[in-house]
């Protein structure tokens, strides 16, 4: 008991000591609430390692993080889709420097259906989600999506489309891959956070869109493959640009990364439809936005410090979370792209 | 304490200082400056708000003008916006909540007032007003899990009887404009009630004893003399209810659909105004978009203000003709 007393009133004077001769530094963050889990374990573990190092990471969305590294109110921005041209020219305009992406993790977006007459999994080509999508493709038991899953019994009962309702990364990626798989996807309805959706009922979250699914007879929706593990669901299997129908695991997002092609110098890139044999084509990278300059140099060195630790470190802890870990490839390149942060 | 504090400098040099002192025991001089104080803050605060929602809307106004009021178009992808789905889903929705909820909340409270037992009325009005501290994610989730599976039921009979109308016909998917009036109603009907009761006790009782003393029944004395005494009361009651159903948010986007298309069958999916600023506020990227956003906010603002002021008007000439 003793003991315990002093070795704790000697680690409350370590700590105090420790907080007295370094300078506590607190560092704003805002963005993306899909990488919130694995960020606040980042974060946190890091503050344990250099405890005068706090992370205040607020998961407002994507959106708002990017209006807010934009408007300077915070040290870095997090987006589950890459800054488009637009925004970045805005953030140039504002600051005379730029604005650099560092993907952290990757996640899925995976269709979860509900037919009562099918025990299995499902098979869906791109053709198929685009056609259930755009409203052309009504029927369970339409020609292509019989013919992608030869033996099971399809109903010919109406599709009941679940999407989104709020603005989320999740449709931002499932709208991205529709457009690359289908023209008419990208001149009628385009990528984005929120998007005019042609037909389909709208459930706000991951759980709305699930509760709805599961509610609802022979309605078919896309939640965030986290989500999907999470909560144990009955997920389809997607056929990728070289033709296999893949299951979305860890290891088929990441197997996405790595075969996607190559790997712009400043990190955006959409890896939706990745060519790889194993690459599950619904995937997408996380970013970190940071500013190319950040004029606080003890900031300046706690976040290039930081980045380093979750390139190397930090990747060790993405699966317990259900988060897919970036490629070898891609860390090496984002190791020697730290540099750039001035 | 702040306030009143701060309150002793302004009006001291202008009084003598002991003068001053009395009447600050007395009451009056604090009571004042702090109520007018309250008074104006919420002056204030409205004002901020209109100036705010008005300011930072401007980009959507300059772009879309008045049509923004009147196109079905929202398409964040291409930056086009209008609000006409989701003024009509808000209107639609509000007015179900008001038709259903109106006769079950003042019949409620007419009960609970004039003919329920003592014990069992204030029993059951605590409960009410229990009811109406519920937050409302709790209304939106016994909305999905609950109420829309009992309507996946009630609808075959409801389509057998009123089928022929447009309003009950297309598919059913269990979310929907008039599940979303439903929740509403029963969000409601706890401000009715409870607001109501409060009136209705208030009438005095020698109104109740010359109605009977002039031979009137128990029913016909609450129905012409005591409802039409509390009618001020009660009406107040059902506007703010309407303010409820108006700028509910959490449970009408989750039993609503979420679809802003316009159609006139109550089983369609629809969507409201304060569903969509809460649902794409956070993601929205591009001045224009968050614009359109805000300028809903406006537009919803204004609704109240409008339906609020047809309703009182309605009121007070029903009030000229009776009297």
């Amino acid at each position: 008991m003793m003991k315990r007393i002093v070795t704790q009133a000697a680690l409350i004077a370590a700590l105090a000591t420790g907080v007295a001769s370094a300078e506590q530094i607190l560092i704003n963050a805002a963005g993306a609430t899909f990488p919130y889990p694995m960020y606040s374990k980042w974060f946190d573990e890091y503050h344990k390692k250099f405890p005068n190092l706090q992370f205040n990471y607020q998961s407002i969305g994507s959106g708002g993080g990017i209006k807010q590294v934009t408007e300077g109110t915070v040290e870095f921005g997090a987006s589950d889709g890459p800054m488009n041209d637009r925004q970045m020219k805005e953030f140039q305009d504002k600051h005379g420097f730029g604005i650099l992406h560092f993907p952290t993790v990757m996640g899925a977006d995976v269709p979860v259906f509900n037919v009562a007459s099918v025990s299995t999994d499902l098979n869906f080509t791109p053709e198929a989600l685009a056609g259930i999508f755009l409203g052309k493709i009504t029927k369970w038991n339409d020609p292509e999506l019989m013919k992608a899953n030869p033996g099971v019994k399809l109903p010919s009962a109406d599709i009941i489309v679940v999407h989104r309702s709020d603005g989320s990364g999740t449709t931002y990626i499932w709208t991205d891959y529709l457009s690359k798989v289908s023209p008419e996807w990208e001149m009628k309805v385009g990528r984005g956070t929120s998007v005019n959706w042609p037909v389909g009922l709208g459930g706000k979250g991951n759980e709305g869109v699930s509760g709805q699914v599961k509610q609802t007879p022979n309605s078919i929706g896309y939640v965030e493959l986290i989500y999907a593990v999470q909560n144990k669901m009955k997920t389809g299997k997607v056929k990728n640009l070289a033709g296999a129908y893949v299951q979305a695991s860890l290891a088929s997002v990441t197997a996405a990364a790595a075969s996607s092609k190559e790997m712009p110098d400043d990190f955006r890139v959409s890896i939706t439809n990745a060519p790889g044999k194993d690459a599950y084509p619904i995937s997408s990278f996380t970013w970190l936005l940071i500013p190319e300059k950040i004029a606080d140099p003890t900031k300046k060195k706690a976040i290039k410090e930081f980045l380093t630790w979750m390139l190397a470190d930090g990747q060790n802890m993405t699966e317990a979370l259900a988060y897919a870990r970036l490629p070898k490839a891609v860390v090496a390149k984002e190791m020697k792209a730290i540099a750039k942060v001035q | 304490m702040a306030a009143s504090s701060s309150t002793v400098p302004s009006a001291g040099p202008s009084r003598a200082a002991p003068n001053f002192w009395e009447r600050l025991r007395g009451g009056d001089e604090a009571a004042y400056v702090l109520t007018f104080i309250a008074a104006a803050s919420i002056l204030l605060i409205t004002g901020m708000l209109v100036y705010e929602l008005f300011i930072n809307s401007a980009d959507a106004r300059a772009k879309f003008g008045w049509a923004f009021l009147f196109t079905q178009t929202w398409d964040p992808v291409n930056d086009q916006f209008g609000a006409l789905p989701f003024i009509y889903g808000t209107l639609v929705t509000s007015f179900l909540a008001l038709l259903m909820g109106i006769p079950l909340g003042v019949g409620a409270a007419i009960f609970l007032a004039e003919l329920a037992p003592p014990k069992i009325s204030d029993a059951l009005t605590f409960l009410i007003e229990l009811l109406a501290a519920v937050p409302s994610v709790i209304y939106g989730l016994l909305g999905i899990f609950v109420l829309v599976p009992i309507l996946r039921l009630v609808e075959p009979s409801l389509r057998a009887v009123l089928g022929w109308t447009p309003f009950f016909s297309g598919p059913f998917y269990g979310v929907s404009l008039f599940s979303a009036g439903v929740v509403l109603a029963v969000m409601i009907i706890p401000f009715i009630i409870s607001i109501s009761r409060e009136v209705i006790l208030a009438v005095p009782g020698d109104q109740r004893e010359a109605a009977l003393a002039l031979g009137a029944t128990r029913w016909e004395t609450t129905w012409d003399v005591v409802v039409p005494f509390a009618k001020k009361g009660i009406m107040g009651s059902i506007f703010l209810a309407l303010a409820r159903a108006l700028g509910e948010t959490m449970a009408v986007t989750m039993v609503v659909g979420n679809d802003p298309k316009i159609k006139a069958s109550l089983f369609a999916p629809g969507y409201s105004i304060a569903a969509v600023i809460a649902n794409e506020f956070t993601e929205a990227t591009g001045k224009l978009y968050t614009s359109a956003l805000i300028e809903l906010g406006l537009v919803l603002f204004a609704l109240t203000i409008v339906i609020n002021g047809v309703a009182r008007l309605l009121v007070m000439g029903t009030d000229k003709y009776k009297t």
